[in-house]
């Protein structure tokens, strides 16, 4: 088998990868995953889409790709309902830094064209009137930030880059990747081999591993987050409320139920995504302090996904000076689902060798050669 | 009787009619067609439904039952709400 390139991972990243560099002309696109549509971080993630966040790299990413969700059930004339709703993200401030912190992102937010603004603790109660008044300052909020369904966003994906012509191959894991004078010359999988000089890697928790299966060093490791899912209920909560403080996030889905996740700051940096009844009870503690009518309601289900994380917890996306022909789209860092259509325009825009949509120097693997340049994102549950 | 009158997942009002949809896009696993329709992930997590979407499975795969897959048990086993748990947490410290 022979394929222009080949895409490791048919997560939401190489799907979104997959169907832009179909839409530009791009032919015999492979896609391999290890694993059942949506079996790895991309169906385990908390299905939140926002805005807000404190990086200008992060902002921008995230504005673009929420204009694309906008317009995405059209653009991808998917026969299912991709449940888009943007009922906003609030997040609380629970103490004067993190009050004044927030203020900064706003600026920073806006100056991006991102609808964010700070709100008094008499305003988020408005919104959120279930909110605990004794726990938070002020909060901000954007109106555009929201829910999407990560399995059927994947979908909606797939089935237009499968129009377009794009190869899928789930449940076909990739075992190697050949290399001969520091170029990419075969992907091999359990079931095939496949020639081919260019390979990208959106393998998620495992982009480490794909990595050095082509001898390329990424900065990344994986960790576990975990989720809890209520019963479904009357609506009564529009936005997703978020707490770093307070280490929470949690939305009502347009479904009825309740999802939430927080992390574990001890975690280890491995391949783990079991449920422990350690976070069961943090969980619910959290919730029903900051959240309490929550309290009545049942939880139903617990699971976990990893977190690829960056040191700058940025993403990590386009070539690398290690090797010819190979690319990257990895170290999403707990975000890689909410930044896809960015990622699958930028990749699609390095492979083919276009101008970029933004200047992709401060997500090039290169930044971690000079330590002291890196930027932190400080906004991450 | 309808396909789309017969009801597969009572949790989630996932009917036959659903299902065979869902099959018939090439989605013949458990986990995927759980994923696409939500079928078992109500509150009954698949007690009830999970035999009857592997038997579907099997008659559409042409598969003796025992080797379709079940879909993955995830904790709890039952509802518990979350004021129970955090009462709970603080009887055990």
């Amino acid at each position: 088998m022979r394929a222009n390139i080949v895409i490791i991972g048919g997560g939401i990243s190489g799907v979104a990868i997959a169907y832009n560099l179909a839409k530009k002309g791009m032919k015999k696109i492979v896609v391999f995953d290890d694993n059942y549509m949506s079996g790895g971080a991309t169906g385990r993630c908390g299905a939140g889409v926002r805005q807000q966040w404190g990086t200008k790299g992060n902002c921008i990413m995230a504005k673009m790709s929420v204009d694309f969700f906008e317009r995405a059930q059209e653009e991808l004339n998917y026969h299912r309902d991709i449940e888009f709703k943007q009922e906003g993200y609030l997040i609380i401030a629970t103490n004067k830094e993190e009050d004044e912190r927030f203020s900064e992102n706003v600026k920073l937010q806006n100056s991006v064209d991102i609808p964010s603004r700070k709100l008094t603790k008499k305003e988020a109660l408005e919104i959120v009137p279930h909110l605990n008044e004794d726990i938070f300052v002020s909060a901000t909020f954007c109106p555009t930030d929201g829910h999407l369904n990560p399995f059927l966003m994947t979908d909606a994906y797939y089935h237009a880059a499968k129009r377009m012509g794009v190869e899928f191959f789930y449940h076909e894991k990739v075992i190697d990747i050949k290399v001969k004078n520091h170029k990419i010359t075969k992907v091999i999988t359990e079931k095939r081999e496949v020639s081919t000089t260019r390979v990208v890697n959106a393998a998620g928790g495992f982009s480490k591993e794909v990595g050095e299966m082509a001898g390329v060093d990424i900065p990344v490791y994986s960790e576990n987050h975990q989720i809890l899912v209520t019963e479904p209920t009357e609506y009564i909560q529009g936005p997703m409320v978020i707490s770093f403080a307070k280490n929470i996030y949690c939305q009502q889905v347009p479904h009825g139920s309740f999802i939430m996740g927080r992390s574990d700051p001890n975690v280890a940096h491995n391949h783990d995504i079991k449920s422990t009844h350690e976070f069961l009870d943090e969980m619910a503690k959290t919730a029903v302090e900051i959240l309490p009518p929550l309290g009545e309601l049942r939880v139903i289900r617990q699971w976990g996904g990893s977190y690829n994380c960056s040191p700058d917890r940025q993403p990590i996306l386009g070539d690398t000076d290690q090797l010819d022909g190979f690319y990257l789209a990895c170290g999403f860092s707990g975000h890689g689902f909410m930044f896809a259509p960015m990622t699958g325009l930028l990749l699609s825009e390095v492979i083919l060798h276009q101008e970029t949509t933004i200047d992709l120097e401060k997500l090039h693997i290169s930044r971690f050669n000079n330590k002291s340049k890196a930027e932190y994102e400080h906004s991450v549950v | 009787m309808k396909q789309e009158d017969v009801m597969v997942c009572r949790c989630e009002d996932v009917s036959l009619k659903d299902l065979h949809q869902c099959l018939e896009e090439g989605y013949t696993t458990f986990e995927e067609v759980k994923r696409i329709l939500r079928i078992g992930m109500g509150p009954c997590q698949g007690i009830t439904c999970g035999l009857l979407v592997q038997r579907e499975i099997a008659l559409y795969l042409d598969l003796p039952i025992n080797e379709v897959k079940p879909h993955h048990i995830r904790p709890l086993v039952i509802g518990v709400k979350l004021k129970s748990i955090v009462e709970g947490a603080k009887n055990e410290s």
